[in-house]
């Protein structure tokens, strides 16, 4: 590696004296104190939120209005601190997803103990639990700080879905296919 | 009004102008906590306290809001905090002295002001009349001999806590404070020296040295602060050591010390020593103001009496000593405020020196300066005098 050498000037007397550093300091300061501020005042402004960002997790529904949760409880199983109770049940014979089989009876996730790691999410083969924009969460009392399956689904809404999965697999057995 | 206050007996006009001193130096001590805050939070680029409001005054329609983003009502939020917070007084402390200390901090705080003058107006005959407590001859010696025991509630205060932060703290405060006179007197007496010169009635009035800058003519009407910039310069930085402010802040280092001399402190008795720092610092840049910024003239070359004469033919009303002394004092606080912006804005400018630097530049920088500038000043004056 190349060396270059620094001449070390001495200080010249302004620069010991200190005060023309001080000068030049009280601009860079007074440049600041009137400068607009960056500060957002957060309750009256919002940030805005980029995509990605992994908020309070929720669940959702297809755009059929099918719970797409099927309650294999993976989520459950990998959720490092166990901030998820899935209760799993089953669907109605006569409903028109009865083919699903299963879908959560309840669904609660403790927010007090969730810490947004965004695992099951990434773990759930049915794209059904997502962390979404919602970044403040807050209650008066620890119970009300566990989202049950209703605030869940409040919360989550419904997301565009790309595959529509257990409809192509009845349109599949329908026409006698096997797999799709 | 003006005839009732005559009548009254001078001890009673005495207290009545003391109490309404004080009463103008405790909110200008809070606000000055206030804008502490604000301007940190402006160069730091934030806005700053702005939430407090009074409902009624929230209901004005463009004034409320406005005083809202100021932050005026903060006042009030923290001294009523301070006020009612618990005064919790720890178990090993010396419960005497401990309590002792911030009431000696206030003591040489409002006991200065008697003889700082703060305003003027003109008499009948036209003279200048300054307005002040006590206009006395000693005028600086009683600001620096009662200021000066300012250290005293430092050290109670160290001591007194009875823990080994606070008594550092107050340990290098002394020091500092000690060092720090030295120039701090030192660098005034060019400016009485010029003032008492040979055959006039000797003064160390502070009046005086504002009538000084007052003078007709190129010389007698240019501030002290052009005539002698060596020693305003020393004077102000030994005020900065003095009022234990950025970035001489050693007694309160809280890098290093906790919270400095007061770190065992809360509630009430943590906010008498805050009014008495800023009291200090208001005195301290009234004593500046009066001995190197022309006091209560408005303009370098432009004196108070200069400017009621433009004035005065515009509406009587406005060459009555009651304007005039109104004006003055404005004039003089602005000043005074002024200089108060300077002491927060070099705050977040210089970074707090280390304490071998505070004693290296007390010592062996101002002393030495400020020695060589009255040597030099004590010859000038004594050429341009007896010529």
């Amino acid at each position: 590696m190349a060396v270059v050498p620094l001449e070390r000037k001495p200080l010249t007397f302004a620069e010991r004296t200190y005060l023309p550093q001080i000068a030049e300091g009280l601009r860079t300061t007074w440049r600041h104190l009137v400068r607009p501020k960056t500060t957002l005042e957060y309750p009256e402004q919002r940030p805005a939120v980029p995509p990605g960002y992994r908020g309070v997790p929720t669940l959702v529904k297809d755009p059929n209005g099918r719970e797409k949760c099927v309650s294999c409880q993976l989520c459950e199983f990998v959720c490092p601190p166990k901030a998820i109770r899935i209760t799993p049940g089953g669907i109605a014979e006569d409903a028109p997803h009865a083919h699903v089989e299963k879908a959560p009876r309840e669904f609660e996730i403790d927010m007090l103990r969730c810490i947004y790691c965004g695992m099951c999410q990434e773990v759930c083969p049915e794209e059904a639990i997502w962390l979404q924009s919602q970044y403040s969460m807050t209650g008066y009392s620890r119970e009300e700080m566990v989202n049950n399956k209703a605030r869940l689904y409040e919360l989550g809404g419904t997301l565009p879905d790309e595959h529509f999965k257990w409809d192509r697999k009845k349109a599949a057995e329908e026409s006698g296919g096997g797999h799709h | 009004m003006i005839d009732l206050y005559l009548s009254l007996h001078p001890v009673a006009q005495g207290v009545l102008k003391g109490l309404a001193v004080i009463m103008v130096i405790f909110p200008i001590g809070g606000i000055c906590s206030m804008a502490e805050r604000k301007v940190s939070a402006w160069i730091q680029g934030r806005p700053g306290p702005n939430r407090a409001i009074v409902p009624w005054v929230s209901w004005i329609p463009v004034i409320g809001p406005f005083l809202q983003r100021l932050g005026l009502f903060h006042v009030l939020a923290d001294g009523g905090k301070m006020l009612f917070k618990e005064d919790a007084l720890p178990g090993h402390v010396n419960k005497f002295y401990f309590v002792l200390a911030p009431v000696v901090a206030m003591m040489p705080a409002l006991t200065t002001v008697t003889t700082v003058p703060f305003g003027a107006y003109l008499d009948a005959a036209g003279r200048v009349v300054p307005l002040g407590l006590a206009n006395v001859d000693i005028g600086l010696i009683a600001v620096f001999a009662v200021g000066s025991l300012g250290v005293y509630s430092l050290i109670l205060a160290g001591w007194a806590s009875n823990s080994k932060y606070p008594f550092l703290g107050g340990v290098r405060a002394s020091a500092q404070l000690i060092s720090y006179e030295l120039s701090l007197t030192m660098s005034v007496l060019p400016v009485f020296l010029w003032i008492n010169a040979p055959g006039t009635p000797g003064t160390m009035s502070l009046a005086r040295a504002v009538e000084f800058q007052s003078l007709p003519g190129f010389w007698g009407g240019m501030w002290f602060a052009f005539l002698m910039p060596v020693s305003a310069l020393v004077f102000l930085i030994a005020l900065f050591a003095e009022t234990n402010r950025h970035p001489f802040d050693m007694a309160e280092g809280e890098s290093d010390l906790v919270g400095g001399f007061h770190t065992e402190y809360g509630a009430f008795k943590w906010g008498l020593f805050f009014v008495a720092e800023y009291a200090h610092m208001l005195i301290g840049s009234g004593v500046f103001t009066l001995l190197f910024l022309g006091g209560w003239n408005p303009l370098p070359w432009v004196p108070l009496a200069t400017l009621v004469g433009w004035l005065a033919p515009l509406h009587p009303l406005l060459s009555h000593p009651l304007f005039v002394g109104l004006l003055s004092i404005g004039i003089f606080l602005g000043k005074v405020i002024a200089l108060i912006f300077f002491f927060m804005w070099v705050r977040w400018t210089v970074p707090r020196f280390r304490y071998d630097q505070v004693m290296e530049i007390g010592w062996r920088k101002l002393l030495p300066l400020s020695v060589a500038n009255l040597v030099f000043y004590a010859a000038a004056i004594a050429v341009i005098q007896t010529r």
